[in-house]
């Protein structure tokens, strides 16, 4: 007779662990569902009222009786201030992620460090420094010498340089944004074969002659999915930006000139939201304007996961370019 | 026919002018460090010179003084990180720890691949967002501001970072401990809990620290679920306060006083990060736990 094949303990226990793992992780596909349905629903009045012209309005006006929303000048204001500090953070990022292969290997460290201390600072420290630190410095030897000499002929440059404006709250977005894009740069571009770099070297070509010839063309996507995700950090950036841009609201936060206060999306948020009775039209077009923002960054960080999901996965062999 | 002269003169011209662009660019990049260095260099020189003016025990443990006074402390924003930190930590540690189990265990299905990149997706959400959402779903629902709202946004900072650094160290483990254990016969949870979870310990631990790190500093989606208060936390309905809300505060008042306990805040902030993560890694870390003992 045959014994019964049985396993010694209970699966009962089995089953719950694998169940209390699947319903965990599908928790994060029921939230972004969720989270984009409530902002939706909840935005509602503002898409009934006014409508798509909600986005290409510009007046500002939370007043009760007169209201009217236009999400324009901060959709604008997000756009300008990102890539004023993409300008500014991607070259010297790809520098510093340049800057291992121009150093012995013990210094990788001191390298992480710095990285990961300048990731490590909350972003609220950052507005801080750029009100109390920085502002002073930057109106005294820049906004105010440009802007004395250049700013009647230029409109870029026109304004009265405070320091709480675009200008400003890019440059510490773009101090914020640096480890974001080194980091993963630097990951991307160890991540090029090692024969290709060694295949140059032995052919005479100089450091920057690898770097562009062997590491930036096998590199080239990963680069610019790194720079991407910086952008989306940039993007939904809230507090340091909220600091420093002079939240101006209405056609007065249209971006005209680098030395005016403006206002971006998330900064606009982050101002009123508390103020804005609930059930108001006020709210619901603060809603619309974060529904605008999660859009924004869903589209921008899906773009630099597939560029650095697919470089990374170079790396392991999986696909070849 | 090229002349021998003229090219060698062309050959060493060629070399000299590439090893010049490579010193240039050589330059360049140093400098690019050095430029990123100034702003990291000057934050912490600043937030230690200022910040140590303000630190007093009175300054620690004082509920704030009325605006302008240049009285008062941040008692209250403290405990409010420090509980915000703690109750966080207990819905987003297990959540964490469990869906990054899942996508481990399942790596090759087609619906782990998805969550895998939505989670990604999710962790660069902006955090106002997620702010947005707790207020929507959480105080809107209850009808006041509560810590509760706080922490459920800052958890879903929190578990994404767990997920992803949970798989990945999980990813690290031979697959022979898991073939051992199944050799055993030993149930499945225990081999992924006990066998292959603690030999991940350590990187586990770390992707917990980077997050409890980021989740200490955030403000935006603070804004509208705690609100912040001036009053130590009482009950479970009323507002709370937090270190980074509180600076936030102070930064918008033009005193000077204003000034210095915003620095004075922002030091203990750092320094509270930094001891958690200190903390934790001293337990976990079996080599520094030998090396101070020896």
């Amino acid at each position: 007779m045959f014994m019964e094949l049985k396993p010694p303990h209970n699966l009962f226990v089995d089953k719950i662990f694998k169940i209390i793992i699947i319903t965990s992780a599908f928790y994060i596909l029921i939230l972004i569902v969720y989270l984009i349905i409530k902002l939706f629903l909840e935005s509602g009045p503002i898409w009934q009222e006014i409508g798509f012209s909600f986005i290409i309005n510009s007046d500002w006006n939370t007043i009760e009786g007169r209201e009217s929303f236009g999400a324009l000048p901060y959709i604008l204001g997000t756009i300008v201030t990102s890539i004023i500090a993409m300008i500014i953070a991607v070259p010297l990022s790809i520098g510093i992620a340049m800057f291992a292969s121009y150093m012995p290997k013990e210094s990788h460290i001191i390298l992480n460090f710095i990285i990961d201390l300048l990731a490590s600072i909350p972003s609220i420290i950052y507005g801080l420094w750029g009100l109390i630190v920085f502002r002073p410095i930057f109106v005294k030897w820049f906004e105010i010498p440009i802007n004395s000499t250049l700013g009647e002929h230029m409109w870029l440059f026109s304004g009265i340089p405070l320091g709480l404006d675009i200008i400003t709250a890019s440059i510490v977005l773009a101090i914020m944004i640096i480890p974001t894009i080194a980091s993963v740069s630097r990951e991307i571009m160890k991540s090029v074969p090692l024969q290709q770099q060694e295949a140059a070297f032995m052919l005479g070509a100089t450091k920057w002659e690898i770097f562009k010839f062997a590491i930036f063309p096998y590199a080239k996507a990963g680069l610019v999915g790194a720079s991407i995700l910086g952008l989306g950090r940039a993007v939904g950036e809230t507090m340091a930006i909220t600091m420093l841009i002079g939240n101006a609201t209405g056609v007065f936060a249209l971006p005209k000139s680098l030395f005016q206060a403006g206002q971006t999306m998330s900064s606009i948020l982050a101002n009123e939201f508390i103020e804005a009775s609930p059930l108001s039209l006020h709210i619901s077009a603060l809603i619309g304007i974060g529904l605008i923002l999660l859009l924004f960054a869903i589209c921008i960080n899906i773009i630099a996961h597939v560029l650095v999901v697919r470089m990374l996965k170079v790396r392991e062999g999986l696909i070849n370019i | 026919m090229i002349d021998q002269n003229e090219y060698d003169k062309q050959f060493y011209q060629n070399i000299k002018r590439r090893l010049i662009t490579n010193k240039l660019i050589q330059i360049g990049v140093f400098c690019s460090v050095i430029i990123a260095l100034i702003p990291l260099c000057s934050i912490v020189f600043e937030v230690f010179k200022n910040g140590i003016n303000a630190i007093s025990i009175d300054f620690l443990l004082d509920v704030p003084g009325s605006i302008g006074s240049g009285q008062g402390g941040i008692g209250p924003a403290i405990q409010g990180t420090i509980l915000l930190i703690c109750l966080t930590s207990l819905i987003g540690i297990p959540l964490g720890l469990s869906s990054g189990l899942f996508l481990y265990e399942f790596h090759d299905n087609k619906i782990a691949k998805m969550i895998r990149f939505f989670n990604d997706v999710f962790m660069e959400f902006p955090t106002i967002i997620l702010g947005i959402f707790a207020f929507l779903v959480i105080v809107l629902t209850l009808g006041y501001f509560t810590i509760l709202a706080g922490s459920f946004a800052l958890s879903l900072i929190m578990f994404p970072i767990i997920a992803r650094t949970t798989e990945e160290s999980l990813k690290m483990v031979p697959v022979t401990y898991k073939e051992a254990g199944i050799a055993l016969g030993l149930q499945k949870w225990v081999i992924s809990v006990r066998i292959i979870m603690s030999a991940a310990k350590k990187g586990i631990v770390n992707g917990i620290l980077l997050s409890v790190a980021r989740i200490g500093g955030e403000t935006a989606p603070l804004i509208m679920t705690i609100l912040g208060s001036s009053q130590f936390f009482h009950g479970i309905d009323s507002p709370v306060d937090s270190l980074t809300l509180r600076i936030w505060r102070l930064s918008l008042l033009p005193y000077d006083d204003a000034q210095t306990s915003g620095w004075g805040s922002a030091l203990v902030l750092i320094f509270i990060i930094i001891m958690i993560s200190i903390g934790i890694r001293y337990l976990f870390d079996n080599n520094i736990r030998k090396s101070i003992k020896t």
